[in-house]
């Protein structure tokens, strides 16, 4: 009789451990927030959730993940996450571009915006997961029209036939790493490869990516075999980098500084404080020379993200 | 795979399904020429001719995929053929390997169900431990080919060892019974 009694004892208190544990895992992100939406795609579960005027698009709720997007109900326009905004940087680079890659739809915050800002530039998406588009287009207000496009299809698959084609592309946009799961295909040198065969002459290449772990160096490493130098943008308030790159020599920090005095006017309404990019963005090598490149053949980009 | 076809569900899905498919037909080809005069020479030649066959996937991987990518769009059918031409006949030729071990190993009816245990025993508990160190360190210290070609290496060093211990169990009982030592 004890025993029996014990035993639910045991086990009451294990249900409760594990429920203080769920709770644990989904406070940071779900405290006070309604659940709008939940979708199970192949890839991930997806929820909708919002807080206040804040609504966000989460991966993988259970396991922590951060948010993929969050939109300001109040002001639509105005970006809500630091790294976002980053990616906007590429603008110092090529100011207005005309033909965009965009690999990783997200909730389509990105695209949408430079739909906007660029109504006549072809805009290209290319996600792999249908079902973020879906949350994407329900809860995110994004809309595919005439110049703007969601291809459903690996981004390496879409590369390497747009390169086959011959379509060119003047602003690239690799935001593909969401949730814990690295794309190690879309990191290798050979991709890079066949990145630099879509960019045209004046392209600018916006790659948002990891800031901490071994990972950092390899990629960086790989990164520099292909386009021998690029800007490594780095901001105390996201753990994202960004990094930035084009098919020619980077300019001097007053060309930029001059660029960012002309664009900065009409990124306002975003939110995007590009005057302050410019000197935010790095050439200096933080990261060591002797890591292995990362190739089609060594890939361990997962089990480097967690060493 | 993913160079050409990406590293969605489907892709992954293309290559397990191929290797069941081979491992099925390489258990039934095995099955059917274990009644036929079972030597373990064969049964060594089953190993080189893996080693053979597994070649192309190191050799000529990207001049096998590329015209494939090329003539199909969809990534789902690209995979699978690509996973058919490089997989299908090294893999059959390994499913070959299990039951003709058994047929090599069991003399009595009595301990033939043991022998089979045993047998997937150790071949399920290889894959185990092959996948394992694999994802775990493999990738981590070598090259994809480099892993391959140690594949290679493993199954022609298999091969031989079991051609040279019946070389020399012939040598020394011309008449005794068969034994393979290898697997």
């Amino acid at each position: 009789m004890r025993m029996i009694v014990m035993r639910s004892e045991n086990k009451l208190l294990s249900f409760s451990v594990v429920t203080a544990v769920l709770t644990a895992l989904i406070f940071p992100v779900l405290v006070n927030a309604q659940v709008l939406h939940e979708e199970r795609s192949v890839y991930r579960d997806i929820t909708v959730a919002q807080n206040g005027n804040r609504r966000c698009l989460v991966f993988n709720v259970l396991r922590g993940d951060r948010n993929q997007t969050c939109l300001d109900m109040n002001d639509k326009d105005r970006l809500v996450f630091t790294y976002t905004k980053m990616s906007f940087a590429g603008l110092l680079l090529t100011p207005s571009p005309k033909n965009i890659l965009v690999a990783g739809l997200g909730g389509g915050t990105i695209p949408m915006a430079m739909n906007e800002l660029f109504p006549d530039a072809t805009i290209d998406i290319v996600e792999i997961d249908q079902a973020v588009v879906n949350v994407a287009k329900d809860y995110f207000f994004f809309e595919e029209n005439e110049k703007m496009k969601v291809s459903i299809n690996d981004a390496r698959v879409f590369v390497k036939r747009a390169g086959i084609l011959g379509k060119k592309y003047d602003y690239i946009i690799l935001d593909a790493f969401g949730g814990d799961y690295i794309p190690e295909h879309l990191l290798t040198q050979e991709f890079l490869e066949e990145v630099k065969l879509i960019m045209s002459p004046d392209a600018v290449l916006v790659a948002n990516t990891f800031s901490t772990s071994r990972f950092y160096d390899h990629e960086s490493v790989t990164y520099q075999q292909v386009f021998n130098e690029f800007f490594n943008f780095k901001l105390p308030s996201s753990g994202n980098r960004i990094i930035m790159t084009q098919l020619g020599p980077l300019p001097p920090r007053g060309t930029l500084a001059s660029a960012a005095q002309q664009i900065a006017p009409s990124l306002e309404k975003y939110g995007v404080p590009l005057l302050e990019y410019p000197n935010k963005l790095s050439t200096r090598v933080d990261w060591d020379m002797s890591r292995r490149v990362l190739t089609d053949q060594y890939a361990p980009a997962n089990l480097l993200r967690e060493n | 795979m993913a160079p050409y076809f990406g590293g969605s569900l489907s892709v992954w899905g293309s290559i397990i399904t191929i290797f069941m498919v081979a491992l099925s037909i390489g258990y039934l080809l095995g099955g059917k020429l274990s009644t036929r005069n079972p030597s373990p020479v064969t049964y060594g030649m089953f190993f080189i001719a893996a080693a053979i066959f597994s070649l192309p996937i190191i050799l000529f991987a990207d001049n096998i995929m590329r015209p494939i990518f090329m003539a199909i769009e969809d990534p789902r059918y690209g995979s699978l053929l690509a996973s058919i031409l490089l997989y299908l006949v090294p893999t059959s030729i390994l499913g070959m390997i299990s039951p003709y071990s058994i047929r090599l190993l069991v003399q009595t009816q009595e301990h033939s169900g043991h022998m089979a245990g045993m047998l997937f025993f150790i071949s399920t508990m290889g894959s185990a431990a092959g996948t394992l160190g694999t994802s775990f360190y493999f990738v981590l210290w070598f090259e994809v080919n480099q892993i391959l070609w140690g594949s290679v290496a493993a199954l022609l060093a298999a091969g031989c060892v079991v051609l040279l211990a019946s070389y020399m169990l012939e040598k020394s009982a011309p008449q005794g019974s068969a034994k393979a030592t290898a697997k």
